[in-house]
């Protein structure tokens, strides 16, 4: 569903990030990427999602076939691509309730289908509510202002599950979880987890790995993956380190 | 992320004035200019009592003594007084049943999305819609006058409630107070008057919608509101206007009154014409809004501005009377050319007295915003309290927004607290809502939605959906 082809991106100051990347990634299955702190994770996440900071130099992206880069954020949102960011950003006065109904709507619209109606959409807030064991009350908070660490994480996979896309990238969505938290998010991928739904894991561990069983894990240093395999390769990562490679 | 944002916030700056049309209502009115022989006309023509003639006379006399303010921080073309026509009407101005109002003003109130039976329809809002100068419909007042509520125009109020309006008229903005206030009494033709006895609670929220209809009329409304011991009241206004080339002046005064125990909600939309993307045009609103509140009284004054081409306004409290309660809640937008002054008055005279103000400034364009706002502390207010908060959002870069906070306290048991923001609707912000399928422009309106919620929710019900749906017209509205 998605590739990218020798993808090479610098940022405005034209400082190269992303270095001849390639990655394919097809229906129904998890990619795990690990790599050292500065190595183009993040940059690869944003890429994909269309942030506008970053520039492509060379190179290809494509989702369903579908060339991204002539598309908007919003509408590579519609097309079901969804990411978890790593630092969640606050919007003060815009409960995550109100924010999850619009996002929703929007995409309704975009999509050009009938507006869902707040009974429908409460009934699913409610229901993904209580998988990730999150208070109703909390969903009527201003979106991630005041939130712990955690608690951004956990509304993160919140809008995800509400969102059902096709494909998550879950930028380091495990920092910052204690134990429990980690499974609950873990749950609550395995929900979309259905044969169809794909994921892009962006981890420096290997715990959230054993709740995620990955088809691949890619290593990214310095802005090119270096390595490529299965499960293994975290767990060697997680024993002896970057140097091991 | 740059030339992106700029382009759509070009468009949505872009954005026509939606209610821009003129009705062809046939009017009757009276040549420009201002001089003693117009105002013994207008006021003969209301059927005027004679102390009314002299007030307005000594008010006419006020104002040649005196000069239009300038220390606003707006830029400001000399206005000519006496290129105004100062009386415009409808010519048939009274109505039993919407059959026999002018099709053309029906069609004018659809436009605007506020025909009057949809509003009669909407839960029990009784409307006083003053169409130019004189009012056209007044529904509800059966129920009102059971309770002894007066809600009327203010040249009924004049012919039929003389004495009350003799007792108030002027007594919180006199004449003396400033140039346009003096202009106002001088030459105002009508407005609301609204009178709640003793101990009363208005079972409903009263509203006025304003219009300027005329090409080259001035508009002078003025609006008395008494609110008698332990009574209390909810006041909507909201204004519209016509695209027009030529300014148009706006003085209005509003004077409330909040008797020991009262309390007074004054709720404003304005949405005037504010002149096109090229700065021609539009309404300039000069206004002056007061409340009095006597001892345990109190006052909100709640306004979203996002109409005229300038604005000068300063919805103020003078808190006389010990533990009474002054509160401002302001969300003032500007877009293109759009200049606004305004602010408020917190002045504490009594013991005990609180003071809240909050002011959420919105620039766009290449507009300006300036919150002004004078918080007072006489030597009488033991006690007194104030908390004041003022934010701006800057959209783009050719805005800017001003904060000219004034603190004068004389008492030191007092405490004035005083906080001030300037953001930026941040790319990450706009980017990570984008990211969840919501585009730019709705993306702009929720997060600026966001912003102003804090006064949005002072808002009654009825006027917050209308006061969003504004918010997102002179912001985002119709790109393309
Ligand atoms: N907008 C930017 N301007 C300049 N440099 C940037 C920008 N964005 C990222 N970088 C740099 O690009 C490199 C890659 O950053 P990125 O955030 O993608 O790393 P990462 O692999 O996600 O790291 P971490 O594991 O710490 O999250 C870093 O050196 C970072 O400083
Ligand atoms: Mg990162």
């Amino acid at each position: 569903m998605l590739k990218i082809k020798n993808l090479n991106v610098s940022t405005a100051d034209n400082i190269q990030i992303l270095k001849n990347l390639n990655l394919t990634i097809n229906e129904g299955e998890v990619h795990a990427i690990m790599g050292p702190n500065g190595s183009g994770k993040s940059t690869l996440a944003s890429v994909i999602s269309g942030d506008p900071k970053y520039i492509i130099k060379t190179g290809e992206i494509t989702f369903f076939g579908e060339n991204l880069m002539e598309l908007e954020p919003e509408e590579r949102a519609v097309l079901g691509l969804f990411l978890s960011f790593q630092y969640p950003v606050e919007i003060p006065g815009i409960s995550l309730n109100n924010f999850i109904k619009t996002a929703l709507n929007q995409k309704q619209k975009a999509l050009k289908l009938k507006t869902l109606s707040p009974k429908f959409i409460l009934e699913r807030i409610k229901e993904n509510a209580k998988i990730l064991k999150i208070n109703l009350d909390f969903i009527k908070r201003s979106v991630n202002v005041g939130f712990s660490g955690g608690e951004k994480k956990r509304a993160e996979i919140f809008q995800m599950l509400m969102l059902e896309p096709r494909l998550s990238i879950l930028d380091e969505t495990d920092s910052g979880l204690d134990i429990d938290a980690l499974k609950i998010v873990a749950k609550g991928v395995g929900r979309l987890r259905n044969g169809k739904s794909s994921f892009v894991i962006i981890t420096h561990y290997q715990r959230l790995l054993d709740y995620i069983k990955p088809d691949f894990v890619h290593v990214l240093s310095d802005g090119k993956i270096i390595k490529s395999g299965g499960p293994e390769i975290a767990k060697m990562l997680e024993e002896k380190g970057y140097e091991w490679i | 992320m740059g030339s992106e944002k700029n382009k759509t916030l070009k468009e949505i700056t872009k954005n026509k004035y939606q209610y821009g049309f003129v009705s062809k209502i046939e009017t009757e009115k009276f040549k420009p200019g201002l001089n003693k022989k117009i105002i013994s006309l207008i006021s003969s023509k209301r059927d005027e009592p004679s102390w009314m003639l002299e007030y307005r006379l000594k008010a006419f006399d006020a104002l040649q003594k005196m000069t239009p303010p300038n220390w606003a921080n707006l830029k400001i073309k000399p206005i000519d007084l006496q290129k105004i026509i100062y009386y415009a009407a409808p010519k048939k101005p009274k109505y039993n049943s919407l059959d026999e109002v002018d099709p053309e003003l029906l069609k004018t109130f659809n436009k605007l999305g506020i025909s009057i039976d949809e509003q009669k329809k909407i839960t029990g809002v009784a409307i006083d819609i003053v169409v130019d100068s004189v009012s056209v419909a007044t529904t509800f007042q059966k129920t009102l006058k059971k309770l002894g509520i007066i809600f009327c125009s203010m040249s009924d109020a004049i012919k039929h409630h003389s004495e009350l309006v003799k007792k108030h008229l002027g007594s919180v903005v006199p004449y003396t107070d400033n140039y346009f206030a003096a202009l106002n009494a001088a030459v105002f033709t009508d407005g609301s008057f609204c009178y709640i006895p003793k101990g009363v609670r208005c079972p409903m929220e009263l509203s006025t919608y304003f219009r300027i209809n005329e090409a080259g009329t001035g508009q002078f409304e003025r609006t008395l509101l008494v609110a008698e011991k332990d009574s209390c009241v909810s006041y909507l206004e909201g204004c519209t206007a016509p695209m027009r080339d030529e300014n148009q002046l706006h003085a209005a005064v509003v004077e409330l009154v909040a008797l020991e125990g009262a309390e007074i909600k004054y709720s404003t939309v304005q949405n005037w014409y504010p002149g096109d993307e090229k700065g021609n045009g539009g309404v300039y609103n000069f206004v002056t809004k007061r409340g009095i509140c006597f001892n345990h009284a109190k006052i909100s004054w709640t306004q979203i501005e996002t109409g005229s081409a300038i604005t000068w306004k300063y919805p103020s409290c003078i808190l006389k009377g010990n533990n009474s309660i002054g509160e401002f809640f302001s969300v003032a937008v500007t877009n293109n050319f759009q200049q606004a002054d305004t602010g408020t008055k917190m002045i504490h005279l009594g013991k005990n007295t609180k003071s809240t103000i909050i002011s959420k400034g919105v620039c766009a364009g290449k507009s300006n915003g300036s919150y002004r706002g004078l918080v007072k502390i006489a030597k009488s207010a033991e006690n007194a309290r104030n908390f004041s908060q003022c934010d701006s959002l800057l959209m783009g870069q050719n805005c800017g927004a001003h904060t000219f906070p004034y603190i004068e306290s004389n008492n030191n048991s007092a405490i004035v607290e005083h906080e001030a923001t300037t953001s930026k609707i941040s790319d990450d912000q706009l980017f990570y809502c984008k990211q969840r399928g919501i585009p730019e422009e709705e993306a702009i309106g929720l997060i600026v939605n966001g912003y102003c919620k804090d006064v949005l929710k002072k808002l009654p019900m009825e006027f917050a959906v209308e006061a969003q749906k504004l918010l997102e017209i002179s912001l985002e509205g119709s790109v393309g």
